[in-house]
């Protein structure tokens, strides 16, 4: 999909003589904006912690997609990027810093780490074989460091994942 | 100093020292209750002057541990490699070598960690990496661990 | 994050933990802090949330297989931790390394140190409170990674390295990009001074604070631009020469001052140097194979093997013990980081805890390296 759809009001602009109004779904605009603005926690435990900083620079520059401010605490993020290997000792921090982000909140998986615990499956007694043992993970992204492209992508199909979300449909039986 | 004259200080020093002039650097072998006041010399004599500890870690062979310790005088530009033989692997137990090199803290802390080898008055004896309450020493050749997947 | 229940202990001091979530850690550190007001009594490093059992692993990789995952070690200096590997069991099988692909190696390696250092000038300006230097830095790294990118196959994790050699030949237009990067880092460098070098609240951070004498340099095992700030001589590019820096012409930089302004000026002046040692090697790649004569499975001879190699923190070292099988016995990383670090609560002591920021900044350490 290109990226200029995305960015479309989801709902028809009326304009009238008095200031115009617009019809939409609430769902839909509530999923519009919580896309377009999601927060990443800075956090970053090795190699692909560097790939997400590529990805913030120019060149990249996940700004043009609303991941414009990268937060130092939980508390005002609402995306978590774990980027880089989680070890047993590390886990309970990780589940600490998920369980203070306010909800909805949201995870990627960076890295052939974050998965299955990668190139330290094997003979490791520390490595925490994949986070989805320990946090839910919305989307994951292969690497050894995955590509600032990759990590692009990913953030996309996370925001097409939130586009998709429903709060104020009713249940019908 | 040659390896020649290292050597010959080292059998000065302690008698019951072997060599081992295999690798790039001369070899020392000493028992390990000799470790402290061998190294004190080594540090403090002013033609040995030993003042860099550039690499401290163990080796486990099973039947003894080995600790090594690389040594590199800053001002006469020789290296020497003590190791100290330690022999009960139930408790092994070594004198700290913070008192006189201060690098030597954590890397003692870490062989604590992985090998379980005791510092004797050594400041803050902890583990470095793992957590306190984990079982065994994963650098042993005996470690056992159940989520460890071996390829 | 992770407080302790008991804030003061018995003498009124506060514990503060730094990490191991914090900005300004530069991964997982944890440093436990004990402060009498804002000044720094006692710092404790709690290291092992990034502890990835390296070591551990080695001993069941066979002598290619083990050089990846030191790439993942000191990720900034990937291609320096890889050759240090592939000098190892060069030395020990007294294989002969061809010319050319000794001068790609340094030239890669030059260039890694160039982008790490770059890195680290990113990440400084973010500590101590500027954005735009990581925007002028990471403009620079960006077109190092590209071109590693291109003759490597990865942007940071290169595993350009076999023993014996390196993996493949260059492209064709290798000498052209390197000559391009180089110039794009000579026509900008001057923007890194005139941003950060000098700026009158970057210099009052760094001068005078966290002051690392030689001594204790020597001491705690310190190596590279930290140890080379406080006037030791410890390049070991120039002490142990491999892959031909013999041959090369550069300067070892040092300093006097000991403080964070004396290291932030030693690396700022590397990065030249490491221009100049390309420039050298260039225009002058010798032709020929780029493999030396290697098994196809290695086997060490029985015995021990150290060897070492200058990253862009610091000495490297490995020291291998074999049994004469194709895997190591044991493995051991002697990592400039861990030795680094242990100088912090040294010299952090009695400052103000604003000022341990500059320290971490300037001493720079990766914390993979550290944990391993």
């Amino acid at each position: 999909m290109d990226v200029k759809d995305k960015m479309e009001f989801p709902g028809q602009v009326h304009e009238t003589p008095d200031g115009g109004f617009i019809l939409s779904k609430l769902d839909d605009i509530i999923n519009w904006a919580r896309s377009n603005s999601l927060w990443p926690l800075a956090f970053g435990t090795s190699c692909c912690a560097i790939e997400m900083m590529q990805t913030v620079n120019a060149k990249y520059d996940w700004s043009r997609f609303g991941f414009e401010v990268m937060r130092a605490t939980p508390r005002q993020a609402d995306l978590i990027i774990v980027s880089g290997t989680i070890t047993m000792k590390m886990a309970p921090v990780l589940k600490r810093l998920y369980d203070q982000m306010p909800d909805p909140k949201y995870v990627i998986a960076m890295g052939a780490c974050t998965i299955s615990g990668g190139p330290f499956f094997y003979n490791t007694y520390s490595v925490v074989k994949g986070i989805d043992h320990i946090i839910p993970v919305d989307v994951f992204i292969p690497g050894c460091p995955p590509r600032p492209e990759a990590l692009l992508h990913s953030m996309i199909t996370l925001q097409e994942k939130i586009k998709h979300e429903t709060y104020f449909k009713k249940e019908t039986k | 100093m040659t390896t020649e004259e290292l050597k010959q200080v080292m059998t000065d020093l302690l008698p019951s020292s072997t060599f081992d002039e295999t690798g790039e650097f001369l070899n020392v072998i000493i028992p390990s209750e000799e470790l402290l006041p061998v190294m004190k010399t080594l540090r403090n004599r002013e033609d040995l002057f030993f003042d860099y500890l550039f690499c401290l870690t163990c080796v486990d062979w099973k039947d003894h541990l080995m600790m090594v310790y690389f040594l590199n005088s800053r001002t006469h530009n020789h290296t020497i490699v003590i190791k100290a033989k330690i022999t009960d692997t139930i408790n092994p137990q070594i004198e700290s070598l913070f008192s006189i090199w201060p690098t030597a803290e954590l890397n003692e802390d870490e062989v604590f960690d992985l090998f379980g080898v005791k510092f004797l008055n050594h400041p803050n004896l902890r583990r470095l990496f793992l957590e306190e309450d984990w079982v065994g020493y994963p650098l042993r050749k005996n470690y056992e661990d159940e989520h460890m997947i071996e390829l | 994050m992770l407080f302790e229940p008991d804030h003061y202990n018995e003498e009124g001091e506060f514990v503060v933990n730094m990490g191991p979530q914090h900005p300004s850690t530069h991964g997982v550190l944890r440093l436990k802090v004990w402060l009498d007001g804002e000044t720094i009594k006692k710092v404790e490093p709690h290291l092992g949330y990034i502890h990835r059992s390296i070591e551990k692993m080695t001993e069941s990789l066979s002598y290619r297989q083990f050089i990846y995952v030191t790439s993942r070690m000191d990720y900034l200096s990937a291609h320096i931790n890889n050759q240090v590997c592939a000098l190892v069991v060069e030395k020990a099988l007294q294989v002969e390394v061809p010319a050319r692909a000794q001068a790609i190696r340094v030239i890669l390696a030059e260039l890694t140190r160039i982008s790490s250092h770059l890195l680290w000038f990113a990440s400084i300006g973010l500590d101590l409170g500027g954005v735009t230097p990581f925007f002028y830095a990471f403009r620079e790294r960006e077109a190092i990674n590209s071109l590693m990118d291109e003759n490597c196959g990865a942007r940071l994790t290169q595993n350009f390295m076999v023993p014996g050699g390196i993996m493949k030949d260059v492209l064709p237009n290798f000498q052209q990009r390197v000559k391009e990067v180089l110039k794009q880092f000579k026509d900008n460098y001057h923007e890194y001074d005139e941003i950060l070098t000098g700026n009158v609240i970057f210099q009052n951070r760094l001068k005078g604070v966290g002051i690392l004498t030689k001594e204790d340099a020597i001491a705690f095992g310190c190596t590279g631009p930290t140890a080379r700030a406080s006037g030791l001589n410890c390049d070991i590019r120039k002490l142990y020469p491999y892959d031909g820096y013999e041959k090369l012409q550069f300067d070892e930089i040092t300093s006097t001052g000991g403080d964070c302004w004396a290291r932030y000026e030693v690396r700022m002046a590397e990065m030249k140097q490491s221009v100049k040692i390309i420039e050298q090697l260039i225009d002058n790649i010798p032709e020929g194979e780029i493999v030396g004569n290697t098994k196809k499975v290695i086997k060490l001879p029985k015995g021990e093997f150290y060897q070492r190699v200058e990253t862009a923190r610091g000495e490297l070292g490995v020291y291998i013990v074999s049994d004469g099988g194709t895997t190591p016995y044991r493995c051991k990383y002697r990592s400039p980081n861990f030795a680094n670090l242990s100088a912090i609560p040294h010299i952090a002591r009695g400052h103000k805890i604003g000022d341990l920021i500059s320290i971490m900044a300037t001493i720079d350490l990766i914390i993979p390296d550290i944990d391993r």
